[in-house]
């Protein structure tokens, strides 16, 4: 596929959706440009097509598995002590996530730590959440790293 | 009547607690002769885990069934085991670090509880799990090493604390997960937090009054290492003057890793204690540059002053997270046609090494796995693994997933202990057979904070289907002699008897019983959680018992299901993955196991 690609990507929602993920709503992009020009916003907070994503959800991929990985398991799979947060997604909005991840949470003894020192996770917000929300949807598929994830930037 | 003189000792040791120096050590090195109890974590100062008790043997344990059960009333990982003296037995749970006295002569009846409150906030800063590998006994003393990195000196008679002292702090990352150590009047704790940049240290307390009486760090000058520069040796050669800031970058070493988490080992005749240092920190390797000496090594220091003896780095620069603090198995055995006194190490990074523990002289460093492919083979000259180029994840550089890489970061075999039979002469060796691929990127480091940069995905050996095996090593000629396939990682310490008989736990929950001699599979029960936990034995009214701890986690329950995943089938593989919560869950059991009357 070109760089320069027309296909929408409402048109690979519907592949996707028709193949495995029937009745989950993809979150794309509107704009027509391709993952390099993507920039998120909180109601389409990643890009997804054709196996690519932008470079914020790869980096939250990234981010993810160092930072979170150890409680909530691979992939947002969840542990045997922190929620599944590919579950967490379907009631959790940007703003919320937000909050949990910079405020913390306590639970008996659930307990989220607050990240809100944290270098590594708070700069990319926006790259966690899109990462984990395109988990929720099904866009990225399992806990091993997608092989079509960009190397750009 | 040996049983009576143990628990006459024991009641001894209670009553005059403060008899001082001399008597502990007196203490446990007879008392770990006695197969009747199980004194210690590992059963004995060698880490053997072997016991000479033979009622239960390769030929009844098909036999073998249900004693009794006890719910520790704890979720989450059971790592460690419970240690039985006299009449008493002490288990332990995961954090919240509940600790019990069961009565022995009444049916398990609870004798003592004891419960430490501690800040929920250290939960989220224990990497892989709220485990705890068991307590320790000396002196009277029961020694509980809490998750928040205090030590606690209770009565063995009536679970009063006697004693506590902080290790570490957790607002850093500092943890407590490993089971405390009693060497004559100090008793030794380390200290978990590799991938929150901790710098770790193994710390020794007087077994009386809890005051520190020394701390070896891992990395640092020579005067928080410990370390002459003359007479401590790497490979027979001095180390020289602050080798242990030598080889990092600035002052990287400040927050250099090198944990302590895992097991100790002493032998009184050479007076050293032995155990393995963790991970350099953060697992993007590019962000350390240099060995990053002294993370990935074994440590011999000497029992009274801490002071290292020598020591051997087995993975200069890690590049994959294979903390060396597995277990050190002290052994005298005939090794390449000379007696030895031998150390016997099987590393995460997939090399079994046998060492001269007298000077740490390497003898045999052989892959125990012939899947592990990230170094072609140890140089014996200068010990250095070499690395293939292809699985080297600072060669490929920041921003690259090199695939394919075995063993994973979990290594060929992690924390659970193996097994030394004298009479077979042989290794019993729980291990995973798991590969991975790993990429790693820029990090910055904040204090309590996660430091570990790198992402990675797990999965069975090529052209396997199972995730573990049991083996049989020698140590001598560096070879397995037999291999038991299992679908899942073994995550449980084993154990060998003088019955011909071994035994260990899977993760899905069997107990397993082996023939010592050839593998085959003998008896097998299944617990209600995946076992994790390390099986002991020990005599009570005449009467062999076998014991382990259920209660799956730890790093294992939690990868496992990411584990089973066919990497390389894309979007096709969703959901076709075989779980481990298929097999079982989570809850913590003790269950102690007889032959029928």
């Amino acid at each position: 596929m070109g760089l320069e690609s027309s296909i929408k990507h409402v048109a690979a929602a519907a592949i996707i959706g028709g193949s495995l993920f029937a009745g989950s709503s993809l979150a794309v992009s509107d704009s027509d440009g391709d993952y390099r020009e993507f920039t998120f916003n909180a109601d389409t907070p990643y890009f997804f097509q054709d196996g690519k994503v932008d470079f914020g959800t790869y980096n939250g991929f990234r981010r993810y598995h160092s930072e979170c990985h150890v409680c909530h398991g691979p992939a947002g799979l969840g542990s045997s002590y922190a929620p599944a947060l590919i579950k967490s997604m379907d009631v959790m909005d940007f703003a919320k996530f937000v909050d949990v991840v910079v405020r913390g949470k306590q639970d008996g003894t659930l307990v989220m730590p607050s990240f809100a020192d944290n270098m590594n996770v708070l700069p990319y917000l926006d790259d966690i959440y899109a990462y984990l929300k395109a988990r929720a949807d099904g866009a990225i598929p399992g806990a091993t790293r997608p092989a079509k994830f960009p190397k750009v930037k | 009547m040996r049983l009576k003189t143990t628990a006459a000792a024991a009641m001894a040791a209670i009553a005059f607690g403060s008899s001082g120096t001399a008597f502990a050590n007196a203490e446990l090195l007879k008392m770990q002769e006695n197969p009747n109890d199980w004194v210690m974590q590992n059963g004995d100062y060698a880490s053997t885990r072997y016991s000479k008790l033979n009622q239960i043997n390769a030929d009844n344990v098909k036999d073998l069934k249900v004693a009794w059960t006890f719910s520790t009333g704890v979720l989450r990982g059971h790592e460690g085991g419970p240690l039985v003296i006299g009449d008493v037995m002490y288990i332990h749970a995961p954090f919240p670090n509940t600790v019990f006295a069961l009565d022995l002569k009444n049916e398990g009846k609870i004798l003592w509880k004891y419960e430490p409150r501690q800040d929920t906030s250290v939960i989220p800063v224990m990497c892989c799990d709220t485990v705890n590998r068991g307590v320790a006994y000396g002196d009277g003393k029961i020694f509980l090493y809490q998750a928040d990195a205090t030590l606690v000196a209770l009565d063995a008679k009536s679970g009063e604390k006697v004693w506590s002292v902080s290790n570490g702090d957790p607002k850093k990352g500092e943890t407590g997960t490993s089971a405390p150590m009693v060497v004559k009047d100090k008793v030794y704790v380390g200290i978990s937090g590799g991938e929150f940049g901790v710098r770790g240290h193994l710390t020794a307390y007087n077994i009386k009054d809890g005051k520190q009486a020394w701390r070896g760090y891992s990395m640092g000058p020579d005067s928080d290492t410990l370390m002459d520069p003359q007479k401590t040796t790497h490979l027979g050669k001095p180390v020289g003057k602050d080798s242990g800031t030598a080889t990092w970058e600035g002052d990287q070493w400040k927050i250099g890793g090198g944990t302590t988490w895992g097991w100790y080992s002493y032998d009184p005749d050479l007076n050293l204690v032995y155990y393995g240092s963790g991970n350099p920190s953060t697992w993007n390797p590019v962000q350390r540059p240099g060995d990053n000496r002294w993370s990935m090594t074994i440590w011999a220091r000497d029992a009274d002053t801490g002071m290292a003896k020598w020591v051997y780095q087995m993975t200069p620069h890690d590049e994959w997270d294979y903390d060396g603090i597995n277990e050190m198995i002290l052994v005298d055995k005939e090794i390449g046609g000379k007696m030895r006194k031998a150390l016997v190490h099987f590393d995460r990074n997939g090399f079994a090494y046998t060492m001269d523990r007298e000077n740490g002289e390497l003898l045999v460093a052989e892959k125990y796995d012939p899947a592990v492919n990230w170094a072609t083979h140890v140089d014996m000259e200068t010990g250095r693994p070499q690395v293939v180029a292809k699985y080297s994840t600072h060669q490929n550089g920041e921003d690259v997933n090199s695939t394919g890489i075995c063993p994973a970061a979990l290594g060929t075999k992690d924390q659970q202990p193996a097994s030394y039979s004298p009479k077979t002469g042989v290794f019993y060796v729980p291990t995973n057979h798991v590969c991975m691929d790993y990429e790693p990127f820029q990090v910055s480091y904040t204090a309590g904070q996660p430091y570990v940069g790198a992402t990675l995905s797990m999965y069975p050996a090529p052209g396997g289907d199972h995730l573990g095996n049991f083996i049989a090593w020698d140590a001598d000629k560096g070879k397995i002699l037999w291999s038991n396939p299992e679908q899942f990682s073994v995550w449980s310490g084993a154990l060998s008897t003088a019955g011909d008989v071994v035994f260990y736990g899977t993760l899905e929950g069997y107990l397993k019983a082996v023939d010592a001699n050839t593998g085959k599979e003998l008896y097998k029960f299944k617990t209600p959680s995946g076992i994790i936990g390390n099986v002991n034995t020990y005599m009570h009214n005449g009467k062999q018992y076998i014991a382990v701890l259920s209660g799956l986690g730890g790093w294992a329950g939690i990868g496992m299901a990411a584990g089973l995943e066919d990497p390389t089938a894309g979007l096709g593989a969703v959901g076709a993955y075989a779980s481990l919560s298929e097999y079982t869950q989570l809850g913590g059991q003790l269950t102690v196991f007889e032959l029928p009357d």
